[in-house]
């Protein structure tokens, strides 16, 4: 067969085209498998967390989840499907292991073995549906309320701690340290880099410190924690303490801060400073009314992004501010005003830490584990959209 | 070549010392360790317009914005002898506030820099930060701005629209509306026509040659038609250095150094 013949602009496969597919299709691969990974995560723990956080009837939200205090978990087993199911659950493995120990001829045999298993499966399956049926499940509250406690004899009483009630005071414990920290951090950062950025002279000082804020981020964050251990803490004496937390929190988000703002401020065209000082601006005010306004969304969206990012650390507050429980609000029991900054909180990081690795998982302790995960995604997602929405919000005010 | 010099335009007296409004005497300058101004000295005139020309990197614009001390802003500068005299007064002498010195020397910049707000806040802005605030003064310093700068009847009825939505020939007579507002006496212009088409040039070349009556302006410019259609006088530098200072019909037409003859027809530059 004669090869028809190829035009000027004919496509040739070549080497070059191969790799350039090849290459492209690998970058490809790559984006799906970061999309992917991203997705199973999100997924898993809406799917866990959402059977906490959302109920079948109104108002469809848990509000005793997002409000109230941990508690121990009491749990009351009917003693007869628990002990039907250990039984059977005791004979599927002595089947199994017959099936296992046969020779390969015994297909018959073999077969027998698998339908009893299969059978005493059912019959734990519909146990198990009675049990779930009959069991009772106490809060610590409502176990203590309790005129008389369950008999007994008809039931097997087990706790699991932490796993009842909500996890309200470690949500405002979050908010209240993402809050005070953005306040600290912004305020810090964002002086800090107005200075670097529109003040200081070039030169091997201004390199060398940018260098070093550079490599703060880079620290790890239990040495954070630990920092702010030894300076809040303890050299301070503010103790366990919001205020601690606060600082510690802030100081390991200033290097994204400082940054993120010298950037924005940088991007600012000259002709804006020049052109407000030739009319006889002060540099203050030309940097205020020219450079900070339009250099504003971007700070504020790295800032708070920082934060965020910041905020889902457990290590920097675990030894500076967080409670593993505590069943006070932060408002509640304070003798002097001031008292408020100086109390430890808890705190939704620290919080799953504890549940995750602190109490076994089952049945009963999943909701709490995964439920805690997704208010805390939940809420660090909030703040990462309100930070593009402002971006968007401040970004359509000033355009150049 | 047509040189278009107008036959009516008054001569430039040269020899008054009392008009002189800047007067600058062996000036020396220089960036680190490069020197780019050398013992320069010469008389810019009460309501003349100076052109500066020369070509490229040969100090013009440096000497332009050592007029409003812009040139503090970049690291590393120094004088290195002489002096800049505005209205009698050294502007580097230690005593002297920079923001009262820029608010009498108004600048024009080669790109046209408006700020990304309204119209009427840019033209607004240099006596906001002077602490004005009452309306009826802002009104009506935009209106008069906007008339000296011959922008009014093409902005009036859109003054709270953003100065970005201009042309490009507009945001720079918005630029020097903007300049007039807080009064200057002097006005300075880096090349403030070299990124306009030819009827933006024109527009603006008009709007500066109506604006001598007032103001006293130096302009820096690489086109030498410019120069000539526009000034009074016209100082020629090559490398750091005043070549030749004169009345612009004597640089064009009669230069004295065989350089600027060179440069002002065309063989060079």
């Amino acid at each position: 067969m004669a090869k028809p013949k190829l035009h000027r602009f004919a496509i040739r496969s070549s080497r070059k085209k191969t790799i350039e597919v090849i290459v492209a299709n690998l970058f490809r691969l790559m984006t799906y498998c970061v999309i992917l990974a991203a997705a199973y995560l999100f997924f898993d723990i809406t799917a866990n967390g959402s059977k906490a956080v959302f109920q079948g009837k109104a108002p469809f939200i848990n509000i005793q989840f997002l409000t109230e205090k941990p508690q121990t978990l009491h749990v009351f087993e009917p003693l007869e499907p628990y002990n039907e199911i250990q039984k059977r659950r005791t004979q599927i493995l002595q089947l199994q292991s017959k099936r296992k120990a046969l020779g390969s001829n015994d297909t018959e045999q073999r077969t027998e073995y698998s339908e009893q298993i299969d059978n005493l499966q059912a019959e734990i399956e519909r146990w198990d549906a009675q049990r779930k049926a009959e069991r009772l499940k106490y809060s610590d509250d409502a176990y203590r309320a309790l005129d008389h406690t369950p008999d007994l004899s008809m039931f097997k009483h087990q706790t699991y701690a932490y796993s009842g009630g909500g996890i309200g005071p470690a949500i405002i414990g979050t908010c209240l340290l993402v809050l005070g920290s953005i306040a600290i951090a912004l305020s810090l950062g964002l002086l800090c880099a107005i200075y670097l950025s529109e003040y200081s002279r070039p030169g091997k000082t201004l390199q060398a410190i940018r260098l070093s804020i550079l490599n703060l981020s880079g620290v790890p964050s239990i040495v954070f924690g630990l920092f702010g251990f030894g300076m809040f803490v303890h050299f301070f004496g503010w103790g366990v303490s919001i205020i601690a937390g606060w600082f510690t929190l802030a100081i390991m988000a200033l290097p994204v801060i400082i940054a993120a703002s010298e950037e924005s401020m940088r991007a600012i065209p000259r002709g804006f400073r020049e052109g407000s000082l030739a009319l006889g601006a002060s540099k203050w005010t030309s940097i205020r009314t020219n450079v900070l306004p339009y250099a504003l969304p971007g700070i504020l969206t790295s800032s708070i992004m920082g934060i965020a990012r910041v905020a889902g650390e457990t290590a920097p507050i675990m030894f500076t501010a967080a409670y593993a429980l505590r069943d006070q609000l932060p408002w509640e029991g304070l003798e002097q005003p001031t008292d408020f900054f100086f109390q430890g909180v808890m705190a939704l990081p620290y919080h799953i830490y504890v549940v995750s690795s602190k109490i076994p998982q089952n049945e009963y302790t999943r909701d709490m584990q995964y439920g805690t995960a997704f208010v805390f995604l939940f809420i660090v997602g909030f703040f990462a959209l309100s930070s593009i929405l402002l971006r968007i919000h401040v970004r359509s005010k000033y355009k150049w | 070549m047509n040189l278009a010099i107008q036959p009516e335009r008054p001569k430039p007296n040269s020899a008054s010392k009392a008009k002189a409004i800047i007067e600058t005497r062996d000036f020396s300058f220089a960036y680190g360790p490069t020197q780019a101004l050398f013992d320069i000295s010469m008389d810019i005139h009460k309501k003349e317009v100076t052109a500066l020309i020369g070509p490229s990197g040969c100090g013009k614009s440096t000497f332009l914005r050592c007029f409003n001390r812009m040139n503090d802003l970049i690291d590393n500068t120094r004088i290195l002898s002489g002096q800049i005299k505005i209205s009698g007064i050294d502007i580097y002498k230690r005593d002297v506030d920079v923001i009262e010195l820029r608010k009498h020397v108004g600048m024009v910049f080669q790109k046209s820099n408006p700020f990304p707000k309204s119209i009427y806040d840019n033209i607004a802005y240099g006596l906001r930060i002077q602490g004005i605030k009452r309306k009826s003064e802002l009104d009506e310093v935009v209106e008069r701005c906007l008339r000296g700068a011959a922008l009014w009847d093409e902005v009036k009825d859109r003054l709270g629209d953003s100065a970005l939505g201009m042309s490009g020939g507009q945001q720079q007579r918005l630029c020097i509306a903007r300049a007039l507002a807080v009064k200057p006496k002097i006005i300075l212009m880096d090349e403030p026509c070299s990124a306009l088409d030819p009827v933006a040039t024109a527009k603006v070349e008009e709007l500066i040659h109506g604006l001598k009556t007032d103001y006293t302006i130096v302009i820096v410019t690489h086109n030498m038609q410019q120069a000539a259609r526009l000034s009074d006088r016209t100082a020629f530098f090559y490398l750091g250095k005043l070549i030749e200072y004169g009345p612009t019909e004597q640089i064009f037409m009669n230069p004295e150094n065989p350089k600027t003859e060179a440069y002002v027809s065309g063989r060079f530059g």
